[in-house]
């Protein structure tokens, strides 16, 4: 649970590291800040490259009309202004809030369900946290490809089983009511394994002393769930829901292997919008306004997390 | 402590040069020595990489200083890729053009290499043209296409109908394809795709046109338009598949065609080479219009990077792509598309050449064209938005009069700009 830590214990974890004497003279502070630096090069030159480079460039882009081929031209705010005007921005917000409403609580409901049974004295369990972890280092491209098979509307197998049970299967992927639910389906399915796996390493965790005194109490089954378990469970919970709410507002991967975003736009996520915006429709201004939009939203959205961490996570 | 410092930043350094290390080759401009041009494509996906290799083989033997790298990408992620590549600067020196209307857009954004001392006069004039903008060649045309009906013998046998002709109207065609389906079997009558390509056609195989004269707005949604569109879409579940059946999806067309599954299948000469190990004895027809005949013509071409380090060679080699011998050859013997040259004499050979015996519709087909409508900067969100409308009514969440005051609408915004 180091993440997990390191989200909540920055402020000691950091104090740490300040020179044991303030009083040290400059030329040993230089040297040390030199040093620290020399052993922070090889993770910030990446992170210079890769994520902190493209955000500035998609910052200056964003105040740009460009078509990636001709040369940009200045056009302030208006990128912005545009899409805060335009319904389909709304539309693709919506749909992102859709499919994390749907694809939060079964990813946790389900992992945390998994957890539990992993954590008995199950047989055959550790093939099993194997086998459930299979799907989370799958390729999307390949999980879209079998899901799609899995869904299909008129010969799949979800549809035949469940006309043997004299239910007429939807259209899923093929519908526009349907397409988010199956993408949601699919998605909770291949990151089951992950939740699990976190969930898991927070139960054991959980010292047994608790439960016996819990026991002791006269508290039954439920109540040690509810009481010992829940609670003492908060941290991994809590990171499960921050890491799923940055993945799940950038969802891409499974709506562009299974729907394309339709049928008629039904599926289209944010992030899926940028793709289109920046290599369909030579809009790469509107598609880096469009991204920074997203990252604030992602970004308030994890500090109203952090903010409200205090009232329901407990640290043992 | 200095030495701890000093091994730390060389540490730091080496890491520092390892990832940088790839973005400074050095490159030689000059082509005296042997050179390695690269060839971005997506003409031979599918059945025809093996007939790209022979061309490239051809054309390495007869200019032993020149290698030619071949990179094939599929036609539907070909135009991101490209975009992709020229917007990094790393497209390859030659690399396909997909069509006019995609010539135009990089040649306004300077793309493209000017072709000169090309000897044009082998080359078919109209299609030579399409390619010049103000009186400089800017890329050579490959390969011309149309779209046809293809047609199942077999079934039309079984069901005892007579073949289709140039004359046939879409009542004909779908009163063969009613005699022809038989869904207890999996067998459908026909197939045409539920797309704006397919629906832009149909508007003037009946008389109507996309755009209005002006071409500034949306001109469809009339009783003809209606007309053609509810042709299009009433296809789905009588004659043609569903969407939950998988219509739509890749390849499904041409796959149900080559079970010998299909009657009828509208789609362009290019899968050819798809059909030729089916057993199903097949045929071609120009494509059965309403009140006059129209077919979708295409054309590809071929252009040099302007930014090639040897535009020398790779001119050589989209000359040799699009006009030599040994190209016009392959592309006639094994029915890749039509070459783009000027003889005739020489383009007549493709009529003997084999599978299907009705090569004549190949050149009938161009001769009444429905020419591609103008859609301007906003073109690739108007095809999706007419699509994706079409389908709304194919999967009958809208009635198709709905679908087209939708479209209608989206349209006429996008063209407003």
């Amino acid at each position: 649970m180091t993440a997990q830590t390191a989200l909540v214990d920055k402020a000691p974890q950091f104090a740490h590291a300040r020179p044991v004497r303030d009083t040290a003279s400059g030329a040993r502070r230089l040297k040390y800040l030199l040093v620290v630096l020399a052993f922070l090069l090889p993770s910030a030159i990446p992170l210079v490259l890769f994520v902190l480079g493209p955000m500035i460039a998609a910052a200056w882009v964003s105040l740009n009309q460009w078509n990636l081929l001709a040369p940009m031209k200045f056009v302030g705010i208006d990128n912005y202004v545009k899409l805060l005007r335009d319904p389909q921005t709304g539309a693709v917000f919506l749909h992102t809030v859709y499919y994390i409403a749907g694809y939060l609580p079964l990813v946790y409901v389900g992992g945390l369900l998994l957890a539990l049974a992993l954590n008995s004295a199950l047989k055959g369990r550790s093939l099993l946290r194997g086998v459930y972890f299979l799907p989370v280092i799958t390729s999307w491209i390949v999980v879209a490809l079998v899901w799609r098979w899995l869904l299909s509307p008129s010969n799949g197998i979800v549809n035949t089983v469940l006309a043997w049970s004299g239910i007429h299967g939807p259209g899923w992927w093929t519908d526009p009511s349907w397409s988010m639910p199956s993408i949601i389906l699919a998605s909770a399915w291949k990151d089951l394994g992950f939740v699990m796996v976190i969930l898991l390493a927070g139960l054991q965790a959980i010292p047994t002393d608790l439960y016996d005194a819990a026991k002791v109490d006269g508290a039954n089954a439920w109540k040690r769930f509810f009481s010992v378990t829940l609670p003492l469970l908060s941290p991994s919970t809590f990171f499960v829901i921050v890491i799923s709410l940055v993945n799940g507002f950038q969802v891409f991967d499974q709506i562009y292997a299974m729907t394309g975003g339709g049928p008629n736009g039904s599926s289209e996520s944010v992030v899926a919008e940028i793709y289109d915006l920046t290599f369909r429709y030579g809009r790469a201004g509107d598609a880096s306004a469009l991204s920074w939009m997203l990252f604030i939203v992602i970004l308030a959205v994890t500090l109203i997390q952090i903010r409200g961490q205090k009232r329901w996570v407990t640290y043992g | 402590m200095n030495r701890k410092l000093v091994a730390a930043f060389a540490i730091a350094g080496a890491a520092a040069l390892v990832m940088s290390g790839c973005a400074s080759t050095p490159s030689t401009t000059a082509d005296s020595g042997p050179v390695t041009i690269t060839y971005t494509n997506f003409i031979s996906d599918g059945a025809n990489v093996g007939n790209l290799a022979k061309i490239v083989t051809a054309f390495e033997k007869a200019n032993p200083k020149i290698t030619v790298k071949v990179k094939t990408i599929p036609y539907a992620s070909y135009g991101t890729a490209l975009q992709t590549d020229l917007a990094a600067g790393t497209a390859s020196d030659v690399f396909d053009i997909d069509g006019a209307s995609n010539y135009q857009s990089l040649v306004a954004n300077q793309q493209l290499a000017e072709l000169k001392g090309v000897n044009g006069s082998v080359y078919s004039q109209a299609l030579l043209k399409t390619y010049q903008t103000s009186g400089k060649q800017f890329g050579l045309p490959t390969s011309f296409s149309d779209v046809v009906l293809f047609y199942n013998k077999a079934l039309f046998d079984a069901a005892g109908v007579s073949y289709p002709t140039s004359s046939w109207t879409w009542t004909d065609e779908q009163a063969a394809a009613l005699k022809i389906t038989n869904k207890a079997k999996g067998i459908y009558g026909d197939h045409q795709p539920v797309t704006y390509n397919e629906y832009y056609k149909t508007l003037v195989q009946n008389g109507a046109s996309f755009l209005s004269a002006d071409g500034k707005k949306a001109a469809f949604n009339t009783p003809a338009g209606l007309a053609a569109a509810q042709w299009l879409v009433g296809k789905s579940g009588t004659t043609m598949p569903t969407i939950a059946q998988g219509q739509g999806t890749a390849n499904f067309d041409s796959n149900l065609f080559a079970k010998g599954k299909l009657g009828m299948l509208h789609t362009g000469i290019w899968v050819f080479g798809n059909f030729a190990k089916t057993p199903a004895s097949w045929d071609i027809a120009v494509e059965p219009g309403m009140t006059q005949s129209a077919s979708a013509v295409f054309s590809n071409a071929i252009g040099v990077y302007a930014q090639s380090k040897h535009i020398a060679a790779a001119q050589k080699w989209a000359v040799y792509m699009s006009s030599s011998n040994e190209e016009v050859n392959v592309r006639l013997d094994t029915g890749w598309e039509l070459p783009t040259i000027a003889d005739t004499a020489k383009l007549n050979t493709y009529l003997s050449k084999g599978a299907p015996a009705n090569r004549q519709a190949v050149f009938d087909a161009a001769k009444q064209i429905a020419p591609a409508p103008n859609l301007g900067a906003n073109s690739s969100a108007i095809q999706d938005a007419m699509t994706a409308q079409l389908i709304e009514a194919q999967a009958g969440r809208e009635t198709v009069q709905q679908a087209l005051s939708n479209a209608e609408t989206k349209i006429n915004a996008l063209l407003a700009g």
